[in-house]
């Protein structure tokens, strides 16, 4: 991972007020001596900390230190887990995360479109690359599991469904105007519900 | 068809208010503590008898999983780990059950942990549904101000503690014990069965691992009887079920429908029909993209439940129906399946690890054309050992794809390595370009 580039590594990390309260939720949920378990969260919350102080979600060295100590575990093991799971970011990332499925289902409704799209709308030349900009970062993920909605622009954690290149670029410079869309289907349908049906609401639609 | 009475989530689309409230009128959560007080043996006996078969692609029955738990809780605690790591491409039936009617799990995983003896169950939630798993919290925050869950449970006298456990993106960890080794911190690697989980499970205790929807519609289950179940859809495969459509359909989408019912009715019904018309269906993966496909041959008599598709050749899966129609690459298309499954493999195993690999190197020169026809054969060859030789199924969604398309497509990919060959020149791996001199 980090030896792609040169990547300028904190020096020191802490939880800050807001992640030590969630930590102590956190380790509530699992038995107390087996806090191993909450390695994932944790590796979340050095992200979502890192993502509100600096404004891009990735987790440095010295956190995974940090991790291990407050779970009493190697190091070593730490890092195995932030370098398994693909959702761990271990060199900073833009501002907005573009993450385009492009598992079969999606590949068969146009997801290439929507690669060509994010390429062009942020100048981005190839995959897993930031635009110069530090505002995008695009990756190609697997399978999101949203696939009657395909194809899917995934941003940070919200999923963008029904997409087509023209909206993709729309969608882009929204974003760079520090606007942000609700997500959902941009074709206008209800959730997962078939185009063609009369949305059927009665009641308060939810969006997400 | 299902008929509307029969449907058992009623706010798949969240057209409705999803919260407690919502879900109370929906009939959730009604004399919960009356379904409790049947007792576990009644509990276990009904879902046995409905005949549910679980919902998360292996088709075992839930019943018969939840009685080989230990009867009596010895000094270990047990415990319910519900599986909602969707992450089989084609399948997104358990998200809308996580946005839009989670208190039917919250439910589920009560009575499921009673009957099981827990008093702790687990959700373990894919990571990329971050927005769905922030729904499910705000349920169970519900659910415990409404003493609905906690200390002494709808007033049942059981206690029941329900926690989220977000994953990090990693296919495998739907894998059940997989899954386990997740939940404890570490990296989602199978284990070895036995011992299975009922006996070893989570922390070494006894666990059972139910998907999202098996553990949704028990509730249901329970209220309406075994026999209303097992009315619906054919015998051992009964009940209705969620289903997905995608991929070259008019109109995508996840509906719930009885089992039983000709697959090409339900992609004329529900999914408007193929893109074109039917005929210009190509071939349908039925159950999720480690299901093998159907041709369209196939497609017009195959029956869409267990047996049925296991008849034809293929399996139920998750019901997740992934239609192409005739503007397809089907190689290509194959060959970004074998792609997703060289990027899960975890690793553990050499046959899948490697094997996952070489399959995709295969398969992307056989895309292009440029590939000899004896490794046809031998991509057959080589996936057939190395869809028995793994600890999970992995190495069987690695291979089962692939032979689906050589039984199906043969002609097809042959006649692409023709071409080719007629294009570049040459006979053999190494091409020679057609206006090269040689000899002479």
């Amino acid at each position: 991972m980090s030896h792609k580039k040169n990547i300028e590594q904190p020096l020191s990390f802490a939880f800050d007020e807001e992640s030590t309260i969630q930590i102590t939720q956190t380790l509530s949920k699992y038995p107390p001596e087996r806090k191993a378990s909450a390695v994932i969260p944790l590796l979340y919350l050095v992200q979502n900390q890192l993502k509100r102080k600096t404004d891009s979600a990735w987790i440095p060295k010295v956190a995974l230190a940090e991790v291990a100590r407050i779970l009493e575990i190697p190091v070593s093991r730490v890092y195995e887990i932030a370098t398994f799971y693909s959702m761990f970011n271990l060199e900073p990332i833009g501002k907005y995360h573009l993450q385009i499925c492009g598992t079969t289902p999606c590949w068969l409704r146009g997801s290439d479109d929507i690669f060509e799209a994010c390429k062009k709308a942020t100048g981005i030349k190839n995959i897993g690359e930031t635009s110069d900009d530090g505002l995008f970062t695009l990756s190609e993920v697997e399978c999101l599991g949203a696939c009657a909605n395909a194809p899917i622009l995934q941003v940070d954690h919200d999923y963008y469904e029904d997409m087509t290149a023209e909206i993709t670029v729309e969608l882009i410079n929204l974003l760079r105007q520090g606007k942000r869309p609700p997500p959902g289907s941009m074709a206008g349908r209800c959730n997962s519900a078939p185009s063609n049906t009369e949305a059927p609401i009665t009641e308060v639609k939810n969006v997400k | 068809m299902l008929s509307s009475q029969d449907r058992i989530f009623l706010n798949l689309y969240g057209q409705k208010d999803w919260k407690l409230e919502g879900a109370k009128k929906r009939g959730d959560w009604n004399n919960t503590k009356a379904i409790l007080d049947l007792g576990r043996d009644a509990i276990i006996k009904t879902v046995i008898d409905s005949g549910l078969r679980g919902r998360g692609g292996a088709g075992f029955s839930t019943g018969l999983k939840w009685s080989f738990m230990p009867k009596q809780q010895g000094e270990l605690p047990h415990y319910l780990v519900v599986n909602g790591d969707e992450s089989e491409p084609g399948t997104c039936k358990d998200r809308e059950i996580l946005r839009h009617e989670p208190h039917k799990i919250i439910e589920g995983a009560l009575i499921a942990s009673f009957a099981i003896g827990a008093h702790t169950a687990y959700i373990y939630i894919r990571g990329e549904y971050y927005n769905e798993a922030n729904h499910l919290q705000i349920a169970i925050d519900e659910a415990y101000e409404a003493g609905l869950i906690g200390k002494n449970a709808c007033e049942s006298g059981w206690d029941f503690d329900f926690h989220i456990h977000r994953g990090a993106g990693a296919y495998i960890c739907g894998e059940e014990t997989a899954q386990l080794e997740s939940l404890e911190g570490k990296k989602g690697e199978p284990r070895l069965k036995p011992p299975f989980p009922a006996n070893k499970g989570l922390y070494g205790c006894p666990t059972t691992i139910n998907n999202v929807e098996s553990i949704s519609v028990t509730p249901t289950i329970l209220r309406r009887g075994s026999s209303w179940f097992n009315g619906i859809g054919r015998a051992n495969n009964t009940g209705p079920k969620l289903m997905t459509l995608s991929g070259h359909i008019q109109t995508p989408c996840v509906f719930e429908e009885a089992l039983g019912l000709p697959l090409k009715e339900i992609i004329e019904t529900h999914g408007g029909g193929v893109r074109g018309g039917w005929d210009n269906l190509l071939a349908v993966i039925p159950g999720g993209t480690s299901m093998p496909l159907l041709n369209k041959e196939t497609c017009e008599t195959a029956i869409m439940d267990f047996d049925g598709l296991r008849s034809a050749g293929s399996n139920l899966g998750t019901a997740a129906i992934i239609v192409m129609d005739k503007s397809t690459d089907i190689i290509k298309a194959m060959t970004r399946i074998a792609q997703f499954y060289k990027h899960e493999s975890c690793g553990q195993c050499t046959p899948c690890r490697e094997g996952s690999a070489w399959v995709l190197k295969v398969m992307r020169r056989m895309t292009e054309g440029n590939a000899e026809i004896d490794e046809i054969d031998m991509l057959m060859d080589v996936t057939g050992q190395i869809e028995n030789t793994t600890i999970c199924a992995m190495g069987m969604s690695i291979s089962w794809p692939i032979q689906s398309l050589i039984r199906n497509f043969r002609p097809l990919m042959e006649k692409r390595l023709m071409d080719y060959k007629t294009t570049h020149g040459g006979t053999s791996l190494i091409q020679i370009p057609k206006e090269a001199m040689v000899g002479t």
